[in-house]
């Protein structure tokens, strides 16, 4: 009696967890046709792309100079970067564990610039007071 | 008691948006990244690393820029040519510049065009991707060789710094062989959606595993990283 119940039991069990299976594959295949954007997405993306290379470009053929330069060649870069990993690499149209997980670490790498700023200028400092004079 | 919790799957934690999401996500006791396949995610965490590797390479460039007491070359004028008979400052580094971005654009609509299981279009995107790549490759080295018959090498140039040659060789090296690869690994690609393997589902003949046309979508992750490397070397290494 009580083996009987048991297995009915186990039998439910297995059913449910197919249904959970099956669940779980049928939202991943709904998902691989998902990445779905019009075309005319990318053709404006790839526009702005060349957009912001020609200014980049263009900031050193007027040979802009000093912090205005490098605010500059800083933004531009950024602006592309974003654009790539937004919308040609799909990152945002993922969720934001995956998100999170990939573009948080090499934010982090700003740490270890501004470590090797603080070691450069020393290294600078050190060949000006004991090396440069005698070249 | 354990039936009523199994029969709910719908409860899995696979759906909460937002910022909750990502606790829910990570504590829900099983895979952390929903509604991604694994070789998705695999390729993202492989571009994660990458990206630290050329962070370093860009880190020694600038902590050996920075520490240098000698003047470092001018990119604009040691990457300038006469076109036409005019000198054009960092005119063959631009145009290095639009092919990728061009490459990236056609790379992006060969990965809408697989979800749409349009084969022929699929196939033709990325083989015109694989040529914008070898372009750049050849271009680059191109520019190796101008550069090499000025007498540039690893340890000295005839216009300053000498470490200025071991980062322009380990920096563009590094990334021209990133694009060597893509190049490669686009047209073994683009020769299994022309054949229609992921029509058919057809085994890999190193995995056998059955191919899908998700694959064109985690190729396009590697190029369009590529690309990006290249956002962050063009600004930092040619035009700072």
């Amino acid at each position: 009696m009580t083996n009987a119940a048991l297995h009915v039991e186990g039998q439910a069990t297995q059913h449910a967890l197919h249904a959970f299976v099956h669940d779980a594959v049928a939202s991943g295949a709904t998902h691989a046709k998902g990445q779905q954007h019009p075309i005319k997405l990318y053709l404006v993306v790839w526009g702005w792309l060349f957009v912001l290379s020609t200014c980049s470009y263009l900031v050193d053929f007027f040979g802009i100079h000093g912090h205005l330069r490098w605010s500059l060649i800083l933004l531009f870069m950024v602006l592309k970067a974003g654009l790539i990993v937004a919308v040609f690499m799909h990152m945002a149209w993922e969720r934001l564990a995956l998100a999170y997980a990939i573009l948080l670490p090499p934010v982090l790498v700003l740490v270890f610039v501004g470590i090797m700023v603080f070691e450069s200028d020393y290294t600078h400092l050190l060949r000006v007071m004991f090396f440069a004079s005698a070249s | 008691m354990t039936e009523t919790t199994l029969a709910t799957p719908k409860a899995s934690p696979g759906t909460i948006p937002g910022l909750r999401g990502i606790a829910a996500d990570w504590a829900s006791d099983q895979r952390a990244f929903k509604h991604v396949s694994w070789g998705k995610a695999m390729m993202w965490i492989f571009l994660l690393s990458d990206t630290f590797i050329f962070s370093c390479f860009l880190l020694s460039y600038m902590t050996a820029r920075m520490s240098t007491t000698v003047p470092w070359p001018n990119p604009s004028e040691v990457f300038a040519l006469n076109l036409g008979g005019k000198h054009i400052p960092l005119i063959l580094i631009a145009i290095m510049t639009f092919i990728l971005i061009s490459s990236s654009g056609t790379m992006a609509m060969a990965v809408n065009f697989g979800y749409r299981r349009d084969r022929v279009k699929t196939a033709a995107l990325m083989l015109a991707t694989a040529a914008f790549g070898a372009t750049f490759v050849g271009m680059q080295g191109f520019e190796w060789t101008k550069l090499i018959m000025e007498g540039v090498r690893p340890w000295g140039n005839p216009w300053g710094a000498p470490q200025f040659g071991a980062c322009f060789f380990m920096i563009t090296g590094f990334h021209g062989t990133h694009v060597t690869i893509g190049v490669i690994f686009l047209i073994a690609v683009a020769r299994k959606v022309w054949r229609g393997d992921f029509d058919v589902e057809r085994r890999g003949f190193f995995t056998s595993r059955r191919g899908y046309y998700e694959i064109v979508e985690i190729m396009g992750l590697y190029w369009h990283f590529v690309d990006l490397v290249w956002v962050f070397i063009f600004a930092f290494f040619y035009l700072w």
